[in-house]
């Protein structure tokens, strides 16, 4: 029996290996093809051309472009709400408050996709007067309110678990509640801060259809009012039509591993810095 | 990094007795209060409306035709019949697997497993798991099940896919749930002679049963509100198919056929129907986990 329970652990190990290796085999032929530094800093993607050219460096900008500024708005108004829900709110409208997220953190993405396409892309496109307001910037609002939930309710436990002493020793030396809570809580709750700042990254960079739908899908170098493709967008409104066996799918298959690449950096960088913290 | 604060604002108190450090401070105290209350104001709004928007624009084209037919191309009529019953049967194929694995290893972790190494090796697989992106689970999900296992597209390689994705949602859930089952629980099945799983069987897992449920709630809202992961595994079909046949044949789930709806074939009023209804499974799945989590927090 307790040889089936170590399977069934085991096989959460297995998954993990099996995607690694899989993207990796799968992927690096491509890049081998293509040449590594072609592939990564190309800025031309014409995958069925008569010569096509696989640049990824337009998708890879985006990416970047894209969660950075999702994060940028995202965690300032992240951490205001979950300094405002641990702290400063009245029990019951941090309870509405705090139901409200977690129901915004269970709206599929698709439906976040709808309504940025009918309400956000219009507006855009008649504030800013462009041709069509499918651009990177609908794409971080839409972004931006998807980190949200997890940016406030990591943040939120992470304010809570810090030890009371430490604001009362603040309210002691004559400090107001609001200044214990943002200069003496806020930063010895850092590394939960950090961590949630990172699961928000986390989901910016791997959210698909909701920016699918609301990015313009074109591949530019990343512009704030242009129509762009992420990392996660080329593979989801590519796979479906790349020829099996062509090189196109194969430079896919590559997108999914620097994707994938990606991830695994930041939750080796959020590793390390928690091992730093505690030495 | 403590007493550094604590040292600052006790510089900022010896400082009191400037006027203008006073007027600064206040300002700042009551600007602060203001943004915050703006902030969580603003966040409320933003889903309240959010939702009267979708509702707006979903409910007039909420009809019961609608939930009870196909699409036809003959008629010119559509229908999410078979979208809600591939996201069902999606659910039931995930689930199938992933709860027993899921239970499995939530066992080994908490009651067998010695090694602390092999307890953080999983946990580390199952936190990597849980945050490689939906579509990197497609593209695998595609390669293994599809391509080398020889399935054909078809909510079986949708289901299986989505396994990956839901396990580590129900492995935490239910070793959380399992930690909080007290040892004296265990102690006295195994003081009556029972036997290591059959303690586990008859005393662990039945005090576990509010968490293990809370999990599976948690697992369906993600299986229903996924789509990348889906889009190459279980395909774009609308057709209307009975459960074996839709194993393997091309089946879009709920979130994917909004997706078809909205981005290919431009029927916005369709897509915000299929909305409504995602909304409302969202918001029963919620309000399961709340009411899950107050009926363990009774008995505890």
């Amino acid at each position: 029996m307790q040889m089936l329970f170590f399977l069934c652990g085991m096989l959460t190990v297995a998954f993990v290996v099996c995607i690694t290796m899989y993207l990796v085999i799968k992927g690096i032929p491509a890049v081998l093809t293509i040449g590594p530094a072609e592939f990564l800093l190309g800025i031309h993607w014409q995958p069925v051309d008569n010569e096509p050219e696989f640049g990824i460096l337009p998708f890879i900008l985006t990416s970047i472009y894209g969660t950075a500024g999702a994060v940028l708005c995202g965690v300032p108004i992240g951490l205001i709400t979950a300094v405002f829900l641990a702290k400063s709110a009245p029990p019951r409208l941090a309870l509405i408050i705090r139901s409200a997220v977690q129901l915004l953190a269970g709206i599929p993405s698709v439906v976040y996709g709808l309504t940025g396409m009918i309400v956000l892309v219009p507006w855009i496109r008649n504030i800013f007067s462009l041709p069509s307001g499918a651009t990177l910037l609908a794409a971080i609002v839409v972004l931006t309110i998807m980190i949200l939930p997890s940016i406030i309710s990591v943040a939120e436990s992470s304010l809570k678990a810090v030890p009371k002493e430490y604001e009362e020793g603040s309210l002691a030396l004559g400090a107001t509640e609001l200044e214990s809570y943002w200069r003496v809580t806020v930063p010895a709750a850092k590394q939960g801060i950090l961590t949630a700042i990172v699961l928000g990254v986390g989901r910016a960079v791997g959210e698909a259809m909701a920016i699918l739908m609301v990015a313009g899908n074109v591949a530019n170098l990343p512009n704030l009012f242009s129509p762009v493709r992420f990392l996660t967008t080329a593979l989801a409104a590519e796979m479906s039509y790349a020829a099996v066996g062509s090189l196109h799918r194969e430079a896919l298959f590559s997108i999914g591993l620097v994707l994938f690449l990606f991830i695994v950096m930041l939750n080796v960088l959020l590793r390390l810095s928690a091992v730093i913290e505690e030495d | 990094m403590q007493t550094l604060t604590v040292s600052r604002t006790l510089e900022l108190s010896k400082n009191m007795p400037n006027a203008w450090f006073r007027l600064r401070r206040r300002i700042w105290n009551h600007g602060m209060l203001a943004i915050m209350y703006f902030t969580a104001l603003m966040v409320t709004l933003l889903l309240a409306g959010l939702i009267g928007f979708i509702c707006f624009r979903g409910v007039p084209f909420l009809t019961l035709e609608l939930l009870t037919s196909a699409s036809s191309y003959l008629q010119g009529t559509i229908g999410i019949l078979p979208n809600l019953l591939n996201t069902l049967y999606i659910i039931g194929i995930a689930l199938g697997f992933a709860l027993p694995i899921g239970v499995g290893a939530a066992v080994y972790l908490t009651e067998y497993a010695e090694h602390p190494r092999i307890i953080s090796v999983i946990e580390l697989a199952a936190e990597t798991l849980a945050g490689i992106p939906s579509i990197i689970f497609g593209l695998v999900g595609m390669l293994l099940f599809t391509q080398l296992m020889g399935l054909k597209q078809g909510v079986l390689a949708g289901g299986l896919t989505l396994v990956m994705l839901i396990l580590p949602i129900l492995l935490r859930t239910i070793q959380e749930s399992l930690r909080e089952v007290p040892n004296a629980y265990r102690e006295g099945a195994l003081a009556l002679g029972a036997g290591k799983w059959n303690t586990i069987r008859t005393v662990v897992l039945p005090s576990a049963k509010e968490g293990i449920i809370c999990g599976c709630v948690l697992a369906i809202g993600r299986v229903v509100g996924e789509s990348a992961a889906l889009l190459f595994t279980a395909g774009f079909g609308l057709k209307l198919n009975d459960f074996f046949t839709a194993l393997e044949s091309s089946s879009a789930t709920l979130t994917v056929a909004l997706y078809i709806y909205a981005s290919e074939q431009g029927e916005i009023d369709v897509a915000f129907a299929i909305a409504v209804v995602l909304l409302v499974v969202t918001l029963a799945l919620n309000i399961a986990v709340m009411l899950l989590g107050k009926l363990s927090g009774r008995k505890a």
